[in-house]
């Protein structure tokens, strides 16, 4: 059984792998407006620049989001013991987005560069750690106190972007729009290392703690009577699944339904073992969200779709299909 | 010393304590039932044995070792809890919920071959061998119910603290779970059981607490400790004893 166990572990790893690198060498060379393949081929200008510098590195981004948002989502799903936990259920989305909204207002020219806006989700995001950390000196918190406190976050958060939203002029508030619609935009091969360096010990932490994820989601009484620090695992869960989540929501904005939706068509395939279907949830979300990202910049070209909208209406018809099939 | 509780006491926020002043000795391997009525913290004592509630006053060890100085795992490797309510919709197999059990011993991505092992004597001794393969949650209560005890056993503890194991079990299940009580106490176990059923634990433990609005009123032999005068002021309805042909006495109650 141990073999089994494992072997299956390792070909799902495999097969997810192979599809996340599948979707990251095919979907560059797919596009709204045409590519000369042979101009690309002997490297020549404009499409070859194209291709290096606004396909690859979006392509990438989505890889990279997309991992770390459906790993968390998975994480989230067995910490909380909630089915329908998300990368947002803890307020992490919302209090980055507060951070990049509150950015955009508050500038003082009318076109807040890039980078500040990552740093002020970032710091949204952080904020939250901040928060969550001092009410969680104050007294005992468990997942349930977590994920209340995370609704009100969001409630929070989201009342304050309305406000932001309605006082700013009509430029901000269409870049606000923009932001909070969410997407994927090409970005500097350095964001993209950065992300890394973020998101992937971020991912292996996950992995490595299968087990404790598996055991955490009969409930905390069983699993504490099981050795496990609840507490300090839970702890440690939230900060880790804060960074993935921050660092990517700094970067893209908001993307909804990946975190949900992935983790949960990947347990019908794969069963509810952590230890397959974390790595399963990682690989398999950043090959679904290079897949959206695709459709979305390629369906309707020249306009581009939010990506947001791809991942709802391409994962929830099958999701729902698989959920009624079985 | 197997078992040492002095002074044990707990009580939620500032509120009036639901246990106090707590105090018991357990040299060797014994069956020990500990009953009472609905309220009296009975569940309160295991939990705090096992160290799922932090005391408001005293202390309690196992093996010499304090209970509130040792690191979740190690406390673990020995105190093996099964709780009164656990979540029955789990979604793995009767396997995998009864290596979780080994949890305590690392938590590296697979099982190691002894975990299996120790797996397969606890599916044995449950008698659960033709349930491996079948998902938790499609099993009855008293499936279940096994399912946890025999994770417990996989998790090699000295002590094992059961709340109401045979609660759902018919009664040729219960008195198979107090065979199984006796066998472990025989291979060196200590077993603490919360139970509702006097009559199984008089004539199946080696000695009773029998405790009342937070107190431990009496501890000792099922003949000491279940003395009709007592359980009536207690539980507040007539105890009876009753000596059968072949030698055994039974508990019986009701005006």
């Amino acid at each position: 059984m141990a073999a089994d166990l494992r072997k299956q572990a390792h070909w799902v790893m495999a097969l997810s792998v192979i599809a996340a690198a599948v979707t990251a060498v095919v979907c560059p060379f797919v596009g709204g407006s045409g590519m000369d393949y042979a101009k690309l081929l002997r490297q020549e200008a404009p499409d070859w620049n194209i291709f290096l510098n606004l396909r690859v590195p979006r392509t990438l981004l989505a890889l990279l989001t997309g991992a770390a948002l459906s790993g968390a989502g998975a994480m989230f799903q067995a910490m909380l013991r909630d089915a329908l936990a998300t990368p947002s259920s803890l307020g992490v989305t919302a209090a980055a987005s507060l951070g990049a909204v509150s950015a955009i207002a508050f500038y003082p020219s009318d076109d807040a560069s890039f980078p500040v806006v990552w740093l002020a989700a970032l710091c949204g995001a952080a904020a939250v750690i901040v928060l969550v950390s001092a009410l969680g000196q104050a007294r005992r918190f468990s997942s349930f106190t977590l994920l209340l406190t995370g609704i009100a976050i969001n409630g929070i958060c989201t009342a304050v972007i309305l406000l932001l939203h309605s006082m700013a002029g009509i430029t901000r508030s269409f870049q606000i729009t923009h932001w909070l619609m969410g997407g994927i935009d090409a970005v500097e091969y350095t964001v993209l290392g950065w992300l890394a360096v973020a998101i992937v010990p971020a991912s292996v932490w996950m992995l490595r703690m299968a087990r404790v994820w598996n055991v955490i989601s009969y409930g905390e009484t069983w699993a504490i009577g099981r050795g496990v620090d609840c507490r300090k695992v839970t702890w440690q869960g939230f900060v880790v699944g804060t960074v993935l989540v921050g660092t990517t929501t700094a970067v893209t904005g908001p993307i909804g339904f990946v975190g949900l939706i992935v983790p949960h068509l990947l347990r019908k395939v794969v069963g509810p073992d952590y230890r397959v279907l974390l790595p399963a949830s990682i690989f398999g979300g950043g090959a679904f969200l290079v897949v959206c990202d695709t459709i979305s910049r390629t369906v309707l070209a020249p306009v581009e779709v939010p990506v947001g909208v791809t991942t709802a209406l391409l994962g929830g018809p099958f999701f729902v299909w698989l959920l009624w099939a079985r | 010393m197997m078992l040492r509780m002095e002074g044990l006491g707990y009580r939620y926020g500032q509120a009036a304590p639901v246990l106090r002043e707590v105090s018991a000795e357990v040299v060797g391997p014994a069956v020990i039932a500990i009953v009472g009525p609905n309220g009296a913290g009975k569940s309160t004592l295991l939990d705090l044995l096992a160290g799922q509630k932090t005391p408001w006053q005293g202390t309690c060890a196992v093996q010499g070792k304090r209970l509130d100085l040792l690191r979740r795992d190690e406390l673990c490797r020995l105190v093996a809890h099964v709780p009164q309510h656990v979540p029955r919709d789990v979604p793995f197999t009767v396997e995998e919920v009864v290596l979780t059990g080994r949890i305590p011993y690392g938590v590296g991505l697979y099982e190691s071959a002894e975990d299996y092992a120790l797996m397969e004597q606890a599916l044995r001794r449950t008698r659960l061998e033709a349930f491996r393969g079948r998902r938790f949650v499609s099993l009855s209560g008293g499936e279940q119910q096994r399912v946890l005890l025999a994770a417990a056993l996989c998790q090699q503890a000295p002590v094992l603290l059961l709340d109401e194991p045979s609660a759902h079990l018919d009664p040729e299940n219960q008195a198979l779970l107090w065979e199984l009580f006796a066998e472990l106490k025989k291979s060196g176990h200590l077993v603490v059981v919360v139970t509702h059923h006097l009559a199984l634990a008089a004539q199946n433990s080696d000695r009773i607490w029998l405790l009342d609005r937070g107190r431990l009123v009496a501890d000792g032999p099922p003949g000491e400790a279940l003395e009709p005068r007592r359980l009536e002021e207690v539980f507040h309805v007539p105890f009876y004893w009753h000596g059968g042909d072949d030698g055994r006495v039974f508990l019986t109650y009701g005006r």
